[in-house]
């Protein structure tokens, strides 16, 4: 069997051992409704109560600031949807950007559809949104900013403190999506400013199918899904005890091993940023270099599609991922990519590399030699590079 | 996602590369969408098909298409060639994925603009070949060939 080497953690992550150790009891032993009265399952209710609060150690929140979700997706829904509601009598108007998660934008163009007025903010050609433009878009109307922590993409970090902070400042609500950032960057959330947030199990290595959003004490924010009483009666449902148990240990996990973690990685994505720059040419690093994601790194190869460089890296055993429209499903390539300035050619030729907590150095020399051969065996085809080579100059927007 | 067929001749494209001085080529597509290509026919003086080879830039399903396409107009009569449709090389290729149907379309696409660029340098009429419609930006058409 050939050995696989994962490099797509934005996607979804490996559940850690330690994680599943956790969770397995809570499926065969300890599987009691954490409703009931009876002692047997008064063991699950404390197990919920612990992973809340090994979440709101992370964030600097109160323990009843933490309500469980099914997922990043369910929590964006949720955010938005919810305060729209809740302050309608306030304003229909809210701000986000071009960048965010479709978790985000369809559920903005959900609103739109219902009467509300969104206003999407441009990024720069590093994926940061400008202040300038924030301040300006604030109108009395305003009820909820939302702007996502990093980019799932290109892995740019946004000034969420300075956001934060404004949107206090004009009394406006802030909500951050923070799936990609939580557990591999540190937030806090009363120094930052932020009164809702979003985040999900499966980025951190810990399960799939759970989430949560963590609501500021004090914000009227509605039941989502009705029902019991669960989540302080404002997400009905009986918990998923073994996903609650197993997203606060990875949870911990990720904060106490974050420094070195987090260092390690970075190291390993700019020796492979390094390298892909220096050895293969035309190429273009998207996202910001230093204010990004320890553990992405993304790149547009000139010439060359996405989908094709997909496949030939897989059948290296290499999994990764692209934002070319071959891969999404549509005719156009990823919106973030375009948000940044891209021209559509250059978008489609885009990779997008994600590191794990178990990437070594050797798979990273590995990847950048295939990418290489993939590279340039794909230009070598490509019409594209050939018109580019007979002309002899350089291609516009290609830096 | 893919067949067999598909990935073979993805990983292995078969006529990949250009023709000096080629009887017609032709290129469709357009880099906006992600894919575009271009095939280079070698017509002998009785209308068979030489030689072809081509490039593409797109995905799998696209080089895929792309091979089998200049595989089966190889040693055709230019209107033999004319009858390799879209159907035809999906058949061959044991099917696509319903969103990659559009890549079979280019290939026959191209195959039709190459025809027409050997028709039109040869002032000669191909047989119910119609002029083919292009994506290509028309500094394209300016180029030697």
């Amino acid at each position: 069997m050939e050995r696989l080497i994962y490099l797509d953690n934005a996607a979804t992550t490996k559940v850690n051992p330690k994680v599943l150790d956790a969770m397995l009891p809570y499926f065969t032993e300890k599987f009691g409704n954490p409703s009931a009265v009876y002692s047997f399952a008064a063991e699950n209710k404390k197990a919920i109560t612990e992973a809340r609060e090994s979440i709101a150690r992370v964030l600097g929140a109160n323990t009843e600031e933490i309500y469980f979700t099914a997922g990043g997706s369910e929590s964006d829904n949720w955010a938005l949807k919810a305060t729209a509601e809740a302050y309608e009598k306030k304003g229909k108007h809210i701000i986000t950007t071009k960048i965010e998660h479709h978790a985000i934008l369809h559920t903005c163009e959900y609103l739109e559809g219902r009467g509300y007025e969104i206003t999407y903010l441009n990024v720069d050609e590093n994926g940061v949104v400008d202040m300038e433009e924030l301040k300006a878009a604030i109108r009395p109307d305003t009820i909820l900013i939302s702007v996502m922590f990093a980019n799932n993409e290109i892995g740019t970090m946004q000034p969420i403190a300075e956001i934060g902070k404004l949107a206090r400042e004009k009394g406006i609500l802030f909500h951050t999506d923070a799936v990609q950032a939580f557990g591999h960057v540190p937030i806090n959330v009363d120094e930052m400013g932020i009164d809702m947030l979003s985040a999900s199990g499966h980025k951190l290595n810990g399960p799939k199918g759970i989430g949560f959003l963590y609501i500021r004490k004090g914000v009227k924010i509605r039941s989502f899904v009705h029902g019991g009483a669960q989540e302080r009666k404002r997400r009905a449902g009986t918990e998923n005890v073994p996903g609650i148990v197993g997203i606060g240990v990875a949870a911990k996990l990720c904060a106490d091993t974050m420094e070195e973690r987090s260092k390690r990685e970075t190291e390993l994505r700019d020796h492979l940023i390094e390298r892909v720059m220096k050895e293969i040419p035309y190429t273009r690093l998207n996202g910001h270099r230093t204010r990004r994601l320890p553990n992405n790194a993304n790149f547009s190869f000139q010439f060359v599609e996405g989908e094709s460089m997909l496949i030939m890296l897989d059948m290296a055993g290499i999994c990764a991922s692209s934002g070319s429209a071959c891969t999404s499903g549509s005719l156009d390539p990823s919106h973030v990519l375009l948000a940044i300035g891209l021209p559509h050619e250059i978008a489609h030729g885009s990779l997008r590399l994600t590191l794990g907590e178990d990437t070594t150095l050797e798979e990273i020399d590995f990847v950048v030699d295939k990418l290489k051969e993939i590279v340039a065996k794909l230009r070598s085809m490509s019409p594209l590079y050939e018109d580019f080579i007979s002309k002899g100059k350089e291609v516009v927007n290609a830096d | 996602m893919y067949s067999e067929k598909v990935m073979d001749h993805f990983q292995n494209p078969r006529n990949v590369g250009e023709i000096e001085g080629a009887s017609g080529v032709g290129t469709v597509g357009n880099a906006k969408c992600g894919d575009i290509m271009r095939i280079y026919l070698d017509i002998d003086e009785n209308q068979i098909i030489r030689d072809v080879k081509f490039k593409t830039f797109g995905c799998g399903a696209a080089v895929a298409t792309s091979s089998m396409a200049t595989e089966m107009v190889k040693g055709k009569s230019v209107n033999e060639a004319l009858l390799v449709t879209n159907k035809a090389v999906m058949e061959a290729l044991d099917g696509l994925p319903p969103v990659k149907v559009h890549c079979s379309l280019l290939a026959e696409e191209a195959i039709h603009a190459a025809l027409w660029d050997y028709a039109e340098k040869n002032h000669i009429k191909i047989e119910g070949l119609s002029k083919p419609k292009s994506d290509i930006s028309e500094g394209e058409e300016e180029e030697e060939y």
